[in-house]
């Protein structure tokens, strides 16, 4: 099989200062309000509603965006409607210095790529392709033609779950 | 080679050696969904296997409703009938809208015990590292995924050892030992890792001294906190099962990615203020800021059990709640709900002014308990302060103690002595 490589356009989620925002929990990613919802295409409008400066992600977005953060994404909860908000936005995946852990399995499970860079900050501008390679667990930004490692690397496990389409479609 | 008491744990559930990095099919024990996200496991598990399709094992799964007991929205009753139903059809127990907190129901029942492995569709499910047993919060799709075939994959975390010194204060509990802890570490200073917990100040901790700590693993993002149970917590598990009940210990040549010695002196009351639970500074500096409050609430899986309720208790007895201010209490379980009735506390927070609310969750998720308005200050002990979490208002999270005497004074207030 050929390699797995996934591209789509940077969203980055900053600081006033530009700065790749940390510690985004999964309240600000799809609050608790809204736990009831069990309808995919109904968490689109939710994504990131409870985010200052990011209230109408849902609206700015575009699909085929990575969303791009700091330190920690997804800390909190343990609901999956934080990683299904942004599938239902048709967002590709989430790049972040660091994912947490429950999120990860999340992104992982619902065949989300996700991929933790530890030297992302200041390597990602909006707008820029992204280019991440599932199998070497590299990312290159395809402006600056540099290429980020992942780091822990991407796991066997979350490739067989990728291609396989999801956990759920795993023998 | 050595091993940690995660790797040992993994290891003996699959009748073969793991370590640290290895991404195994780990076998589970327990596997529960709650009212929020159990409608979501069962349309996953339906939609992927089929409307007749089997469970693993019925006795291994539980339905447990506590985020919102009883459901105040259409959605959230909806969703809780579906779980009913799914149960039904399939034998599996439901501990419904009058039980309380899953991961407290397991460690209640003597499912939880050491060495065992449970995931939950709750973050907090790692509070099962106080009676040593691997909790893990998880999503729908792995709990559907392991409804249906009894495991999930997992990548065994390095480990990090921490041993803490330090004494408490005599108006200090395990809430300010934890937020102490986690102001160390910071919110993501675990992440990805187990960790085992050692020293004094933490072998001394009663149960729910230790399901207080932990608890907040999840605020520093740790996978896990273990806290090998000694002799008194083997005796209390040991009434509740008929399993034999054994602390796993790691090996004296175990292999940490992490060794820390963590000396907090003597630990004062401590206070995590808006918005991060490791935004932690001393009850006493906070409280010579002068910080008007409206409410307190004291319960959650962090600090839900009889004796958190006790040390709140002891601070409001020879004075109620402040006028113009009002104290939510919500025990964990049916269990410690029975417990403050039956040893004579609700008369004394009635007559202090509390309001006594039924088992579960309380304020944390969209419960109907605790949440605050616009502008709005609480004083709570559960383990999540985020912006917007509970409400529009400002959460501090603190112990038993200082939200109790906070709530009599109207403002945040070191608690006296009581012990």
């Amino acid at each position: 099989m050929s390699r797995m490589r996934i591209t789509g356009s940077a969203f980055p989620l900053v600081d006033a200062s530009g700065a790749l925002l940390d510690n985004i929990d999964t309240d600000m990613i799809f609050h608790n309000r809204w736990l009831h919802i069990t309808e995919l295409s109904e968490m689109a409008q939710h994504a990131l509603g409870n985010l200052e400066g990011y209230e109408d992600f849902a609206a700015r977005v575009k699909p085929g965006s990575w969303v791009v953060a700091g330190r920690n994404f997804g800390a909190g909860s343990s609901r999956q409607q934080a990683v299904d908000c942004f599938k239902a936005l048709g967002c590709v995946g989430v790049i972040a210095i660091s994912v947490a852990p429950i999120y990860l399995r999340n992104a992982i499970n619902a065949a989300m790529p996700a991929a933790q860079i530890p030297d992302l900050a200041g390597a990602v501008e909006p707008g820029d392709v992204l280019a991440l390679d599932m199998e070497a667990g590299t990312l290159t930004n395809e402006r600056t033609n540099t290429v980020l490692q992942a780091e822990p690397p991407i796991s066997s496990v979350q490739v067989e779950i990728y291609r396989a389409g999801g956990l759920l479609r795993m023998e | 080679m050595g091993q940690t008491i995660i790797e040992k744990l993994v290891s003996a559930k699959l009748g073969s050696p793991a370590a640290a990095g290895d991404v195994v099919w780990l076998p589970q024990d327990v596997v529960t969904a709650r009212d929020f996200g159990g409608a979501n496991v069962v349309k996953n598990f339906l939609a992927a296997y089929g409307a007749d399709a089997a469970v693993f094992n019925a006795d291994g799964i539980r339905f447990t409703f506590d985020c919102n007991a009883p459901a105040n929205t259409a959605g959230y009753a909806t969703n809780q009938q579906i779980c009913r139903d799914f149960a039904r059809r399939r034998g599996i127990t439901v501990h419904d809208v009058d039980a309380g907190i899953g991961s407290h129901l397991l460690i209640e029942q003597g499912l939880a015990i050491p060495g065992i492995t449970a995931i939950g569709t709750d973050s907090h499910y790692n509070i099962l590292g106080a009676v040593g047993a691997l909790g893990q919060g998880m999503g729908d799709v792995d709990v559907a995924y392991a409804f249906h075939t009894g495991q999930v994959w997992f990548e065994v975390p390095a480990t990090v050892r921490v041993n803490v010194s330090g004494k408490l204060a005599p108006n200090a509990s395990a809430k300010d030992l934890t937020l102490a802890i986690v102001h160390h570490f910071g919110s993501g200073g675990l992440l990805g890792r187990a960790v085992e917990f050692y020293g004094d100040v933490v072998e001394t901790l009663d149960l729910p001294g230790r399901i207080t700590l932990a608890s907040m693993a999840t605020e520093m993002s740790a996978v896990i906190a273990i806290i090998p149970p000694g002799a008194s917590v083997l005796d209390w598990l040991g009434g509740r099962t008929n399993s034999p009940v054994e602390t796993i210990t790691a090996d004296p040549d175990a292999k940490y990615v992490d060794e820390v010695t963590l000396d907090l002196g003597v630990i004062e009351p401590m206070i995590a203020e808006p918005y991060s639970p490791a935004s932690v500074r001393p009850v006493r500096i906070v409280a010579e800021e002068g910080v008007r409050i409206d409410t307190g609430f004291i319960g959650s899986c962090t600090n839900g059990r009889f004796e958190d309720f006790n040390e709140g208790y002891a601070q409001l007895e020879d004075g109620g709640v402040a006028a113009g201010v009002t104290l939510k209490l919500v025990p964990a379980t049916r269990e410690v709900y029975g417990q403050i009735l039956s040893e004579g506390l609700i008369e004394g927070f009635f007559q202090a002014g509390a309001l006594i609310h039924n088992q579960g969750c309380g304020g944390c998720a969209a419960g109907q308990v605790g949440m605050t308005g616009e502008g709005e200050v609480q004083v709570s002990t559960s383990n999540r302060n985020f912006r917007g979490k509970q409400g529009a208002g400002r959460t501090y999270l603190a112990s038993p103690a200082t939200v109790a005497a906070s709530v009599r004074a109207g403002r945040i207030t070191v608690p006296e002595a009581k012990r």
